[in-house]
């Protein structure tokens, strides 16, 4: 009975996110549909193209979605982060079964009939529009079921790119481990999926499927135009404040956010970001004005550059850096949140380990953690097994960053690579191994915005500004337990910071 | 008389090969009925839907109501030829009564003209109007359905019909009481009629003439007593003896 009350605590925003999961699917249906149903009748009329046509389709629908989504921010016009992104996406998922159900619908018309409709003087108009088309239209119409209960599910992925919709939740729970929070996101999306099908076959199986699928299709229209009134822009564009998907980054996206509304600034939060490549190129794009990253992180991941235990050479470098490619870095905000080894408390024990070092002879039997970007990365773990001599036995498990610290709580894996203000560390009582080789490089937080953005909004800078040296390691990892193990919103516990901070005010 | 259709020297081969007509030339008086007869494949229905233009000839020369066959329209030279195939080929999600005024909704008749001529064509063909116009054809049966589809090749009150096995999917009751009707809707209306079929007892029941066909060639041509009498030794009398009973 936990769930139902949290989610009617949430119902307002429950309500928003599910209206624009929703307005996300019938956008993209409705541009699939009018794209799709006339493309697949130029490809009965065309039978040279079907092949290529339809294998494209067929490509495009097998994309990974994140993969999908992450092509598509560098792309121009229709690419970027948010709606207009997932939209495209979504199309290019649901074209494929609405194309190939139209062809295959008009394909299986008796040709007796056909023959028939020629052989009375029907144009090839009037035999497409009297006799094919109504003729196919239960299986366009199963094609179309198919797709949009597919794009109800691929919709929650949108909440990756900031396009909003149940995912939201579904992401936030995966990033502070709130099982409630999954459920809240998973159960509306799965609900809607239910009501998508439900209404579509008793349209497919109505008496006059083609008045009914007219009814639905303008009833469509109707929904779709009233939200796009709703939706117009207020005046002056806002600032968009951007994070990558895990809890501390959605705290400080809300930090910022929040500070920068009690400076006066209007806030669109896109929170909750894939990852850190996403991050920086849509910070670079102008797609979101700031998000807080890491120096580090800055230094070997996105500059590619050699590794350096200095924190202000490290700082430095990041800064001039970043100035050559339009980006300003502000003050460090006063944690650093290095990379950190941990192990459940009675295993690090029994094995007497408390530093990295004190790994290697057990490397062989231990099963890891991480998830994937620490893989890939200079910093992460190549450079770690060659620094300390680590010959781990099995091959570490790649896992989303929300994901590592139930594995090692239910004993799935024995170490995981996690960060040091990770605020399940204390809540879980894991140990923290002592990194005794300097190998980790600074991880400053700090700022980092579009320059274009700064001169587009006089006051931002400052804004931001008055946030330097602010937030230290222990105030980081009390706000990062607050939501991952208290379950409280990360907006609730960024405004309380700032308020015990003095900084609500202008 | 002058010929209502004539083909001269038709010639067709179908993309693959096929040889489909071979030369074949034969004419339809006005207000007679025509029947080509001949085995599958022996050309017959291919040399039928030359007149309406749903096959176009490789050479030769059609002449359908004095035009050249060029110099018809397609659409129009269907909409102004009756056609009647085997199982009817109703549209199955039109009700019987939009079927039988499909070519005068084609034409852009207005809907109560189109209504009454629909009830009066179902009333000819032995259905009741107000028990069959509304279904749709899936709940008819073979004859009932076979009905409907003359009535829909009348429907615009052409002169010139062409029927491709119209009886050839009913069983043989239905069948000879739709032959039978046939002949009287026929001294009644006067239509000219080219008609196709592989049934020897159904050509020389309804033909005032019959062409029989074998390889996209006309072998014989004759009024239905000439041919029983005097068949051309060959392909025609084994085609005519293997009928008898």
């Amino acid at each position: 009975m936990g769930l139902l009350r949290f989610l009617a605590e949430r119902r307002s925003e429950l309500l928003l996110l599910t209206g624009q999961h929703v307005f996300l699917v019938l956008v993209s249906v409705g541009i699939a549909v009018t794209l799709g149903v006339p493309l697949g009748i130029a490809l009965v009329r065309r039978p040279r193209l079907a092949r290529p046509v339809l294998a494209f389709a067929n490509l495009a629908q097998t994309i990974p979605s994140l993969a999908l989504f992450g092509f598509l921010i560098p792309v121009p016009f229709i690419g970027g982060i948010g709606v207009r992104t997932a939209i495209v996406a979504l199309v290019l998922y649901s074209l494929l079964p609405i194309l190939r159900n139209t062809v295959t619908g008009i394909q299986q018309v008796d040709p007796a009939v056909l023959e028939a409709a020629t052989g009375m003087g029907m144009t090839a108009r009037q035999r497409l529009r009297l006799v094919e088309l109504p003729l196919a239209l239960p299986v366009i119409l199963a094609g179309v079921r198919v797709a949009t209960v597919v794009s109800v599910g691929t919709a929650t992925i949108a909440a990756a790119i900031g396009a909003g919709g149940l995912g939201t939740y579904v992401f936030r729970g995966l990033a502070t481990v709130d099982t409630r929070l999954i459920l809240a996101g998973a159960i509306p999306a799965a609900l809607l999926a239910l009501t998508a099908d439900g209404l579509l076959g008793a349209v497919q199986k109505s008496a006059r499927p083609g008045r009914a699928a007219a009814l639905l299709a303008g009833a469509t229209a109707a929904i779709v135009l009233l939200a796009l009134i709703a939706r117009a822009p207020a005046g002056t564009r806002p600032v968009t404040v951007g994070s990558k998907n895990f809890t501390e980054q959605v705290v400080l996206g809300e930090i910022l956010a929040a500070r920068l509304e009690a400076a006066g600034f209007a806030v669109d939060r896109r929170l909750n970001l894939g990852g850190t490549s996403l991050c920086h190129a849509a910070v670079l794009d102008g797609q979101i004005d700031l998000y807080v990253e890491y120096s580090g992180t800055a230094l070997t991941d996105i500059l590619k550059r050699p590794v350096t235990p200095d924190p202000a050479a490290v700082l430095r470098t990041v800064r001039e850096d970043y100035a050559r490619i339009g980006l300003r870095v502000g003050s460090p905000l006063g944690f650093n949140n290095s990379y950190a080894l941990a192990m459940r408390r009675a295993d690090a024990e029994a094995r007497g380990i408390r530093r990295i070092s004190d790994l290697a002879p057990h490397a062989a039997t231990l099963r890891v953690g991480l998830f994937g970007e620490f893989l890939e990365r200079e910093d992460g773990m190549p450079g770690l097994v060659r620094t300390y001599g680590l010959r781990f036995g099995v091959p570490p498990r790649e896992m989303d960053l929300g994901l590592l610290y139930q594995a090692l709580a239910s004993g799935k894996v024995d170490l995981v690579v996690g960060s040091a203000t990770d605020g399940l560390i204390a809540a879980m009582d894991l140990v923290v191994l002592d990194d005794d080789r300097h190998y980790f490089p600074p991880y400053d937080a700090i700022p980092v915005m579009n320059e274009a953005s700064l001169r587009l909004h006089p006051g931002l800078l400052e804004a931001v500004e008055s946030l330097a040296g602010r937030i230290d390691e222990q105030a980081m990892r009390r706000m990062n337990y607050a939501v991952d193990g208290e379950h409280r919103r990360p907006a609730d516990v960024a405004r309380e910071f700032l308020a015990g901070a003095g900084l609500l005010s202008r | 008389m002058s010929a209502a259709v004539e083909l001269l020297e038709v010639h067709k081969r179908y993309p693959g090969g096929a040889l489909a007509l071979d030369g074949v030339s034969l004419s339809v008086p006005r207000g007679r009925v025509l029947v080509l007869l001949g085995t599958s494949g022996s050309g017959k229905t291919t040399a039928l839907k030359t007149v309406n233009r749903l096959v176009e000839p490789d050479a030769g020369q059609v002449t359908v109501l004095g035009r050249d066959l060029r110099a018809w329209d397609p659409i129009e030279l269907r909409r102004g030829t009756g056609y009647v195939i085997q199982e009817a080929g109703l549209i199955p999600h039109f009700t019987v009564e939009r079927n039988v005024g499909l070519v005068p909704e084609l034409l852009g008749w207005p809907e109560e003209r189109r209504r009454a001529r629909s009830r009066e064509l179902l009333a000819l063909v032995g259905l009741d109007p107000a028990r069959f116009g509304a279904l749709p054809p899936a709940q008819l049966s073979g004859g009932e359905r076979q009905r409907v589809g003359i009535a829909r090749a009348l429907a615009a009150d052409p002169p010139l019909l062409l029927m491709d096995e119209p009886f050839g999917a009913l069983d043989p009751l239905t069948r000879r009481r739709l032959q039978e009707e046939f002949r009287g809707l026929q001294s009644q209306l006067g239509k000219t009629v080219l008609l196709v079929t592989h049934d020897v007892p159904e050509a020389f029941r309804l033909g005032d003439e019959v062409a029989v066909m074998d390889r996209g060639r006309v072998l014989q041509r004759g009024t239905p007593a000439e041919i029983r009498e005097a068949p051309l030794p060959g392909f025609v009398a084994d085609f005519i003896a293997a009928a008898q009973p």
